[in-house]
C-alpha cells in the first residue's frame, strides 16, 4: 500500500451519526457532485492530469469518463498555464469547466491566467462576459512530501479581486460547495485537504448546494471563538474537545468559504466571547490568519478582551524529514496550549 | 578499452537497479516516505549519458533523480540519507527524495514541478557561456515536460544564444498514467526541437552503449560552441510513476515485453557473447553493488535527523553587509 494511502487510512475521525441519514466518504461525495453537475448541464466538463487514471484523483472522478465520454471528462498534457487559459476561454463562451489538480502547487504554474486574466475579464469588459469555472486541488501533507508538494496557497490568492475561495471540511460541504461552485458565475477555487479524503459523513442524495460566503458553527461555547476551515478546523475541534474536560468551552466557526468571507458570523461570536483564534493550513504570515486577525482589530476592537492569536505554519518551507515536520505542523496539543493561554487571561 | 567501459557501465546499472529496489524496500518499511519515483528500466539513460560527461559539467534533473545523483558520484550514503530525511543527506534532510542537491558535484537538483527545470538549465548555461567555460549543462526531462511552455521557451533561448546545454529527454512513454499518444500530437520529442533551431536525434534508451555513444557525440558538439542539442532516449519504466502508483493503466503484456528489453540484461548478454566479461566478473559486480547499497542503508539508518527547523530559509549571516556601520 502506498505510504500516503496508509497514512490517510489510519486517520481516525468521529463516525457520522446514523440517525442523520446516509453516510458517505469525502471523495465519493465530490464524485457525486461532479456526476450530478455533468448530468444536469451539458456545458460542464472535467479536466486535469489524471482524472481518467485508475487512481481517479483520490477517487473523486471515478467512473465519470465512462459515463460522460472523453470529450467531457479528460486527461490533459502537462500544460497548466495553457489549460487554465483554455478553461477561461471556454467559460467565457458559456461552458463550465472544473479543472482539477492533484496539488495546489501546480496551480502556481497558471497564476497569470488565473490572477491576471480569469479573475478580471468580467470587470474589464464591463460585464459582457463571465468566467464560470472551478479550479480544484487537494493540499498535500505527510513527511517526505517536501517543499514543493505540500503548499497551502489560499493565502496567496485571498487578495485577488474577482476570485472566490472555498475550503470544505466535511463530505456534506464538499458535495454542496462543489455544486454551488459549479453553479457560480465566477472563477471559484476549491482547496481540499489530502487528509480529509477518507473522512465519512452524512451526505444527502441528489442535488443540493451549500451557499458560498456563509460560515457555520461546528461547536458552541462562550470562552473563545476559533475561526478556520478545512483540516485546520479538524485540529481545532480535537483541541476544543480535549479542553472541554477542563471546563473551557470553545466556539468553533467553519468558514466554509474564505472569499467571500462571512464576517457576520465572526462578529456575532466574537461579541459574545471577546477572544479570537484564527487557524489555517497555510502560512500565518500574510495569509488567512493575518487577514482575519486584522479584521478583528479593525472592525471589532471593542469586543476584544485579549490580543488576537493565530495558528498557521511558520514562515518556513515544508521540511522533508519526519522529525522537523513534527515541529512544522501545529497539532491539537499546540492549538490547545494557545487556547489555554488565551482563556486564562 | 571496450571491456573497461562495459564493466563500468554494467556496474553502474547494477548499482542503480539495486539502489532503487532497496529504496522501495525501505519505503515499505516506513524509512522513506512521501513521494518516491524509481528508475528501474531507465538505467541506460542516466548511466550512458552521465558517464560520457566531464566532472565539471552541470546536471539539472527531475524528481526521478536518484540515479543521476549517483552517476555524478554523490555518495550513495548521502543520497539514501536524504531519502530518509537525515542530516547527513546531500540536502541535509531538508529536501527529501525529490530534491537531491550537491553543489560540490555540480548537481543542481531534483525538482517536483514538471517542466520548471528547463529555464534553470538555461541560466546555468548562460553563466558558463559568459565565463567562456568549457563545461556544459545536461538537462534531463521526461516527455511529459515537453508539453510545458517552458520547454519551447528554453529551447528558443538556448538556440538563440548558442548556449552549451544538452537536453536529454527520458521518453518513458508515460506522463504519470497518460500514454504519450494521449498527451502530444508529435510523440518524437527530438522533432519538437526543430522549430526552435535545436538539432536532435532519437536513440534506443534501453541500450546503454548506444546512449553512451550518442551522448559523447552530442556533448562534443555542444562543448564545441555549436549551441544546444536535444538527445531523446526511447526508454520505459518498469514500475509505476511513484510508489503510490501501481501502474494499472498498462497491460501486463506491455510491461513484460519491455522487461524483455531490460538494459541490464541487454548489456550483460552482449558482454558475455563478446567475451568482454565472464560470469564471475559479473557476479563480482553484483556483489559490489549490493555491498555499496547495504552500506548506504546502514549509514542512512544510523544518521541523526536535522534539528533546526529555521535553518536555511535565508542565507545566514547576511555577510554582505557584515561589519558596516
Amino acid at each position: 500500500m502506498p505510504w500516503d494511502e496508509g497514512l490517510v487510512n489510519s486517520l481516525v475521525y468521529e463516525a457520522p451519526d446514523p440517525g442523520t441519514g446516509r453516510s458517505l466518504g469525502y471523495a465519493k461525495a465530490i464524485n457525486e457532485a461532479l456526476d450530478i453537475a455533468l448530468a444536469h448541464d451539458p456545458g460542464v466538463f472535467v479536466l486535469g492530469q489524471g482524472v481518467d487514471d485508475p487512481g481517479a484523483m483520490f477517487g473523486t472522478t471515478r467512473g465519470l469518463q465512462e459515463k460522460y465520454g472523453a470529450a467531457r471528462v479528460f486527461d490533459t498534457p502537462l500544460s497548466e498555464e495553457g489549460m487554465m487559459g483554455v478553461c477561461t476561454g471556454a467559460a467565457m463562451n458559456g461552458m463550465r469547466p472544473v479543472y482539477m489538480h492533484n496539488r495546489p502547487d501546480f496551480i502556481l504554474l497558471a497564476f497569470n491566467q488565473l490572477v491576471t486574466h480569469a479573475s478580471k475579464y468580467h470587470y474589464m469588459d464591463n460585464g459582457q462576459t463571465t468566467v464560470p469555472m472551478v479550479v480544484w486541488a487537494a493540499i498535500g501533507r505527510g513527511w517526505g512530501s517536501g517543499a514543493q508538494h505540500s503548499q497551502s496557497i489560499q493565502g496567496l490568492l485571498l487578495g485577488v479581486p474577482g476570485l472566490k475561495i472555498v475550503m470544505p471540511s466535511t463530505p456534506y460541504d464538499a458535495k454542496g460547495l462543489m455544486l454551488a461552485a459549479i453553479a457560480d458565475n465566477n472563477p471559484v477555487l476549491i482547496f481540499e485537504h489530502r487528509w480529509l479524503m477518507k473522512k465519512d459523513g452524512t451526505v444527502p442524495e441528489g442535488f443540493y448546494t451549500v451557499p458560498l460566503g456563509k460560515g457555520i458553527y461546528r461547536r458552541r461555547g462562550s470562552d473563545i471563538t476559533i475561526v478556520g476551515a478545512s483540516h485546520a478546523l479538524e485540529v481545532a475541534l480535537q483541541a476544543a474537545n480535549k479542553l472541554a474536560a477542563d471546563g473551557i468551552e470553545s466556539e468553533i466557526i467553519d468558514l466554509r468559504t474564505l472569499k467571500p468571507l462571512d464576517e457576520q458570523i465572526i462578529a456575532e461570536s466574537l461579541k459574545k466571547t471577546g477572544k479570537i483564534l484564527v487557524v489555517d493550513t497555510g502560512w500565518a504570515m500574510g495569509g488567512v490568519c493575518a487577514e482575519i486577525g486584522c479584521l478583528a482589530a479593525e472592525k471589532w476592537f471593542d469586543y476584544l478582551k485579549s490580543p488576537v492569536r493565530r495558528v498557521g505554519l511558520p514562515d518556513i518551507p515544508t521540511p522533508a524529514g519526519y522529525t522537523l515536520e513534527q515541529f512544522y505542523y501545529p497539532d491539537a496539543e499546540k492549538v490547545a496550549g494557545v487556547i489555554r493561554e488565551m482563556v486564562k487571561k | 578499452m571496450q571491456r573497461d567501459l562495459v564493466k563500468q557501465l554494467l556496474y553502474d546499472m547494477l548499482l542503480a537497479r539495486r539502489f532503487e529496489e532497496a529504496a522501495a524496500e525501505q519505503y515499505t518499511q516506513g524509512k522513506v516516505a512521501g513521494f518516491l519515483h524509481l528508475y528501474p528500466g531507465e538505467e541506460a539513460v542516466a548511466v550512458g549519458s552521465l558517464r560520457a560527461a566531464e566532472p565539471g559539467d552541470y546536471v539539472v534533473s527531475t524528481y526521478r533523480e536518484h540515479v543521476h545523483a549517483l552517476m555524478r558520484d554523490v555518495p550513495p550514503g548521502a543520497v539514501m540519507a536524504e531519502m530518509f530525511g537525515r542530516a547527513t543527506g546531500c540536502s541535509g534532510g531538508y529536501g527529501g527524495s525529490m530534491h537531491l542537491f550537491s553543489a560540490e558535484h555540480r548537481f543542481l537538483g531534483g525538482y517536483a514541478i514538471v517542466g520548471e527545470t528547463f529555464p534553470v538549465a538555461i541560466g546555468a548555461g548562460y553563466w558558463l557561456a559568459m565565463n567562456r567555460s568549457p563545461d556544459v549543462v545536461l538537462c534531463f526531462f521526461g516527455e511529459g515536460a515537453a508539453n510545458q511552455g517552458t520547454f519551447h521557451e528554453s529551447l528558443n533561448m538556448a538556440a538563440l544564444w548558442k548556449l552549451p546545454v544538452l537536453f536529454i529527454c527520458e521518453n518513458n512513454h508515460y506522463q504519470i498514467g497518460t500514454e504519450v499518444h494521449r498527451q502530444a500530437a508529435v510523440v518524437e520529442v527530438y522533432k519538437r526541437g526543430c522549430g526552435n533551431g535545436v538539432p536532435g536525434r532519437r536513440v534506443d534508451g534501453m541500450d546503454v552503449l548506444a546512449v553512451h555513444q550518442a551522448a559523447r557525440d552530442a556533448l562534443e558538439q555542444v562543448r564545441g560552441g555549436n549551441g544546444p542539442f536535444l538527445l531523446e532516449c526511447d526508454t520505459y519504466r518498469f514500475r509505476g510513476h511513484s510508489m503510490a502508483d501501481g501502474g494499472a493503466y498498462r497491460s501486463a503484456l506491455e510491461v513484460a515485453e519491455l522487461k524483455a528489453r531490460d538494459p541490464l540484461l541487454n548489456l550483460r548478454n552482449r558482454a558475455l557473447e563478446n567475451g568482454w566479461l565472464n560470469e564471475e566478473d559479473i557476479e563480482a559486480l553484483h556483489q559490489k553493488a549490493h555491498g555499496v547499497v547495504e552500506e548506504a542503508i546502514r549509514f542512512a539508518g544510523q544518521s541523526p535527523a536535522p534539528d533546526d527547523l529555521y535553518q536555511g530559509v535565508y542565507r545566514r549571516p547576511l555577510d554582505l553587509y557584515a561589519g558596516r556601520p
